[in-house]
Parts: structure tokens; sequence; C-alpha cells
């Protein structure tokens, strides 16, 4: 039974005008003007998602956006844009966005190693639309996903890294997406990553805002990871503005006997949705999906995510650490779906959170849907206080409580963090939750960033 | 040193009164050992002492060196001076000995007014101690008795002790979990502590632990009073006859 949900939210309508203004402007012809139709179309025939839906049930978007904001076309670069550029130094390879547009000037074009290729996405679109078109294709467990429809429509521009087989990279990719916040806007960006077999590569993403204005951001990163791969990855939202309604999602295919290994941070995030579509192409696959998730005042983060077991002997592994206080929330939503034929899968699943006071909410729903036989699978979820007598045992040695408890939630949440190996994006993560914990009232010192 | 009058307590969300008038007193320089039936409220009075929230004074007072514990937090019952080797140590996930260590000796410092440790320093201080202790330099590395022992966690609290070294350490049943050699390593280790100014609350089941740290005092508990006192010989006399003249089965 198809539910059709008629437009009738302004922030609807304003989209179909949007869309109808800019669609001839878009990059990407051929293939690429038909994802974008067809995706527009799904769109109008579902709306926003909304609370309705069960893969939305916690974060009611038709809610949360009741005006679509005008979209950024040819962003500006505030003086605080440049201010950050110089401070956010990590060891690697950067590409830089601004309000979702791909900025050449800032980004480390020039003298790459052979094996990596780097565009925007833009560029790509005008270069090959038909073959980039294809990377738009919605994952199975995604196609009803109207956010995603959203993103394939009206993704102006993003980065496009494309990695040979075989190539070893000892420092990272860094997308570092900033916004300029310089006035209420809507950014709608897509990365591609196309990692060869045998690669062997980390990709950072920094999502960052700099300016006072809200924004909504609606952004996807897709991988499509070759044989044998090994791909780090690490996300994290931080320094957003309160009212900033985000959506980012990650789509990844992986390839056989490849390895995947994610951590997503979220602190000082505003509203995010952070959604993830992973895909087992071939057997003998293994993917990690973690993430940190610090919310206050009215701060919320939805981790939604499906495991995609579409091959045998695929491993998958997921740990979520929430820490909420103040009037945030948190939402942990997790699947793991295995297909008939994916025999001998080994899923674990984890989600944690500690609620620091009695307005903090924390939604948790793990799910299995099995339809192999031979599988191991297993979920775990709690949700907490700071346990006291952890906190007395501190306290009788002579740590203040505050002290304390920094301590007992670092620990809480660095479990997490120690699986991001590459030392200098450790340091950048520890520094953003640092100082969210240097913040909370009492605090000892507070980190600075 | 330790003065405890009239202590009367309950479980803060329960109806439960555990202390019922306790009075006592270690003098600074003495070791006091208490013993008594399971139950009779031993770990419950260490706790009280340490400043652990989940009970409620009904009555009486604590004082250290004429200091009123009861309107202290338990961190500044620890820098006022007072130790709780716990009966039960607690694991603390992802928090480094070490990191610990050095938090905790700090902590103190900040509060007696001094400069923290220089990380050299420090390292010496725990790696004299922990050799003296027989504990694995492997070990401090490690999250905070997370997998350690039985034996491996009390002789980290004595590490503990030694490092901050208190005024007042109350050992609630240190020797539990403990071989033969850890006995004798962990008593050597509190008579290394035993000074004029010091004094030691040593919880105990066995005259074992006595054999190795002397008392000067020992006190029976029963039913959140103590009930007797004397001097060791009292204990070895618990050895054999139980607590059943104390109106308590044996
Ligand atoms: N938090 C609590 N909630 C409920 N009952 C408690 C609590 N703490 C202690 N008690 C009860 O108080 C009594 C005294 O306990 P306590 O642990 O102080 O005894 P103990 O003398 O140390 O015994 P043991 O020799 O077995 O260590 C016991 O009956 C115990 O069950
Ligand atoms: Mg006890």
């Amino acid at each position: 039974m198809a539910i059709i949900t008629p437009l009738k939210t302004a922030a609807e309508q304003q989209l179909v005008e949007q869309f109808a203004n800019i669609k001839a402007e878009l990059p990407g012809a051929g293939a690429m003007r038909k994802v974008r139709e067809d995706a527009f179309a799904g769109f109008e025939a579902k709306g926003l998602p909304h609370r309705r839906l069960e893969s939305w049930r916690y974060t009611d978007l038709r809610n949360l956006v009741r005006e679509a904001m005008p979209l950024v076309r040819r962003p500006t670069r505030p003086q605080a844009i440049a201010d950050r550029l110089a401070l956010q130094t990590i060891a690697g390879r950067r590409f830089v966005t601004i309000d979702g547009v791909f900025s050449a000037d800032d980004s480390d074009l020039t003298g790459l190693p052979e094996g990596i290729r780097a565009r925007s996405l833009a560029e790509a679109l005008t270069e090959s639309p038909d073959e980039v078109a294809a990377a738009f294709t919605a994952p199975e467990v995604a196609r009803d996903d109207s956010a995603l429809m959203l993103n394939a429509a009206f993704a102006q521009d993003g980065v496009v890294i494309e990695i040979a087989d075989g190539i070893e990279l000892d420092q990272p990719i860094v997308l570092l997406a900033l916004g300029t916040g310089a006035s209420e806007a809507s950014i709608v960006s897509r990365s591609l990553v196309k990692i060869g077999a045998g690669a062997k590569v980390t990709v950072v993403e920094l999502q960052e805002s700099v300016g006072a204005a809200p924004v909504q951001i609606n952004h996807a990163t897709s991988f499509v990871i070759g044989e044998g791969a090994q791909v780090e990855h690490v996300r994290m939202v931080s320094r957003q503005r309160a009212e900033t309604v985000q959506v980012q999602s990650l789509l990844v295919e992986l390839g056989g006997h490849a390895a995947f290994d994610s951590v997503a941070v979220a602190v000082n995030c505003g509203v995010l949705r952070q959604q993830s579509f992973l895909r087992y192409g071939g057997e003998h696959s293994r993917a990690a999906l973690r993430g940190i998730n610090l919310l206050r005042k009215q701060e919320h983060s939805d981790v939604t995510l499906v495991m995609d077991h579409a091959a045998a002997h695929g491993e998958s592994r997921e740990l979520f650490k929430t820490i909420i206080e103040g009037e945030g929330t948190g939402v942990f939503q997790g699947k793991v779906v295995v297909r008939p034929h994916s025999q001998k899968t080994d899923g674990s699943m984890k989600s944690h959170a500690l609620l620091l006071n009695d307005g903090a909410t924390m939604f948790n729903k793990p799910e299995l849907e099995i339809f192999a036989d031979d599988v191991v699978c297993g979920h775990g979820a709690t949700v907490a206080q700071i346990d006291a007598e952890q906190l007395f045992y501190l306290m009788a040695r002579g740590l203040p409580r505050p002290q304390a408890e920094a301590l007992v939630l670092a620990a809480f949440v660095g479990e997490v963090a120690d699986f991001v190996s590459d030392e200098g994006v450790h340091e950048i993560v520890g520094r953003e939750i640092d100082c969210w914990l240097g913040q909370r009232e009492g605090a000892p010192k507070p980190g600075v960033a | 040193m330790l003065e405890i009058r009239n202590l009367v307590v309950k479980i803060a969300d329960e109806d439960k009164q555990i202390l019922n008038g306790l009075n006592l007193t270690v003098n600074a320089g003495e070791v006091a050992a208490i013993m008594g039936p399971n139950g009779s409220g031993k770990s419950t009075l260490s706790y009280v002492i340490a400043g652990k929230e989940d009970y409620e004074v009904l009555d009486g007072e604590i004082l250290l060196n004429g200091e009123n514990l009861l309107e202290m937090e338990a961190d500044a019952r620890a820098a006022a001076g007072i130790f709780l080797a716990f009966q039960y140590p607690l694991e603390i996930p992802g928090v480094a000995t070490m990191t610990f260590l050095k938090a905790a000796m700090n902590a103190q410092r900040k509060a007696r007014g001094e400069a923290e440790l220089l990380t050299p320093d420090f390292i010496k201080q725990v790696n004299g101690a922990a050799d003296k202790l027989g504990i694995d330099r492997e070990m401090l590395r490690r999250p905070l008795n997370v997998g350690f022992s039985g034996g491996e966690k009390k002789r980290m609290e004595i590490l503990q002790m030694a490092l901050l070294s208190p005024s007042m350490c109350i050992l609630d049943e240190t020797d539990s979990g403990l071989d033969i050699d850890a006995l004798r390593i962990v008593a050597e280790g509190v008579n290394a502590l035993r000074a004029q100014n010091r004094g030691f609350l040593v919880i105990t089941h066995y005259q074992r632990l006595l054999d190795h740290i002397v008392p000067d005092t020992v006190h029976v508990m029963s039913k959140g009073r103590i009930v007797r006192t004397g001097g060791k010989e009292l204990a070895l006399e618990l050895e054999k006859s139980g607590y059943a003249s104390y109106g308590e089965a044996a």
C-alpha cells in the first residue's frame, strides 16, 4: 500500500519552485539531468521526511524545516573562513568546500602523488556526466529516502576523489567543508570517493561553520571501495549554530575482502541527522561504524544506519557513545540486514548513552533483519547516568567532582576516539571533545582550539 | 586523631539503619583493628568516614584532628588526610592508571597549595613505590583496575596509599584476595607507612593479617556498634571463640 503524502508545507512548495528555477543551471547534462529529475519527482511524491516514517521517527524534518532557505549559489569568502583555514591544519592533502562549493584555491591540487585524482563535483559532472551520474544511484536500502533524493536533485558541487588500485597513502585525505554562515541559506553538496582495489587510505571529513546565521545542510558522501582495499574514515561535525539543521548521509559500497572503519563525531552539531547506508557487495569484508555524540542545550543528533549484508562472511561492528546534558536528544537507530545467502555474517551493534541530567533524552532502537541461518548477530543498548560508584572512588582519591566527572566522561567516549589511528586527526578530534567537556559547568580548565 | 561519636547512619533511600550509635577513637600513631561478623557495618563505617553519598547520618559526628568531616565532600576529606583502601576497588575503564595516579597526586598538592608534580619526579615516585609492592610496571599502563586480579587490585590500593601519604588510613579487608606472599608484601608496605602522625583503621576477618600488621588496639563491631575493645590478644580470642558471645551467630 503506497501512502501518497500530498505536498503541503511551505518549505515543500518552496523546494518545488527552487528546483524549477535552478535545474537548468545545475551541473551535469545527459544522464545526470535524468537523475536529478527522477530524484526530484521521487521527492515530490513523498515530501520531506517526517516522524510517521519509521526511519525518520525521531527527526521530523518536515517540522524542523519550516522554510526552505535559499540555495547558496556563489559563496562569499569572509575573513573568518581564511582565519579558520589557517588554523585548521592536519598533515594531509586538503580539499576545501565553502558553503558546499569547491574552492580550488584552498585545496591541495598541485603536486598530488601518482594515483590520486581530485576534482570538484561540478567539474566531474561537466567532464563525464554519465559516469558520475551512475554514482548517484541510491543504495537499495535508502531508495525511499527523500532527503537523499533532495541531495541528488540539488547537489551543485562537492569533491570527487579517485584513488588508483594499490595506492597506499601515509597521510590522510581531508575534506574540509566550511560554512560561511553569512546568511540563512541552504547548502546541498555531494562528494564521491572511489578507492581502487588493494588501496589503503584514510579519508577525513570535517564539517564546520564560522558565521552567525543558521543554515540548512544536506550533504552526502559516497564511497565505492574496491576489492581488498582498506579505508579509514573520520567525520566530525562541529562548531555549528544551534539552529542549523543538517543531514549527513554516508553511502558505502564495499568490495570483497575490503575493510571500512569509520568514526563519526558530532559536537556542537546543532540539529543533525547522520544516516549511513553500507552495503557489503563482496564476501569476507569488514566494516565498523563508530561514533561519538556530545549534546547539550537543545541539540539533537540522530544516528541512523543500515548495514546491508548482501554477501557472505561479512563482519560488522557498530559502537556509538553519546553524552547528553541540558535538553539534548540523542537517537540511535541501527539496523543489520542479513540477506538470505549471506551466511557466516558476524554482526555486533552497540549504543551506550550517559544522561547527565533529567531533561536529556536518548532513543535507542537497534534492529536485526536476518534471512540467513548461519550467522552471529547481536546488539546491546544502554542508557545510564555517570556511575556514582566510580565517581566516589575518584573523589575519595582527592579529585574534585568536576574533574572526576570529566575523567569518567572522557574515558567513556575515548573508547571510540581511540579508533582514530591517524595521530593528527586523533588530536583534532580529542581537542573538540576536551573543549566540549571543558564547557560543562564547573569543569576544570577548558581546553581551547 | 579520628574521633567518632554516637554515629547513627541509615541507607539514604531505605528505612534501614546500619550504624547504631557507634563510638570509636583512633589516635595518631595507633593501629586499630576492627573485627566483626559479616553485615555488622564495617564497610558502611569506612564509606561514611570517606564521604560516600548513599548514606544519611542521623546523629553523631566524625572529627579528624578536630575538623568535622561530615560537612565535607569526599574529595575534601581526602585532602584532609582520609584514605580508604576499598574492600572492592572500582574498575575505571578508559582511564590509564598512570593518568589517574597523577591526577590524584596533583589534586592533593593543589589542595595543599603546592605546584604540580613534574612528570619525571612523578614517574620516579610511582616506579619506586610500585617496585616495593611488587607491582608490574606494565600494569600501570593499563586502565585503572580493569581486568586486574583481586590481589592486584588490593596492591594497587596500597600503592595509592603510599603515594598520597594520608594521615588516616582505613583498610577494608585488604587481606582478602591476597596470596601468602602478597599478604606479606602488602603488610610490609603498610608497616613502612606506620608513623607518629598517622593513624590506621584495619578492618579484617582474620588474625593472619594482624600477625603481620600488629595492632595496638582491637575493636569488635556488632550490629552497628563497637561492643568490645582490647589489645592484640583480643583478635586471638575471637579466632577461637567466634562472635557467639556478642549476640551474633557464629
Ligand atoms: N547501599 C545499601 N543498600 C542496602 N543495604 C546496604 C547498603 N549498604 C550496606 N547495606 C547493608 O548494611 C549491612 C552492613 O553492610 P556492610 O557492608 O557495612 O557490612 P560489613 O560489616 O562490611 O560486612 P562484610 O564483613 O561482609 O564485609 C548489611 O546488611 C548490608 O546488606
Ligand atoms: Mg565489608
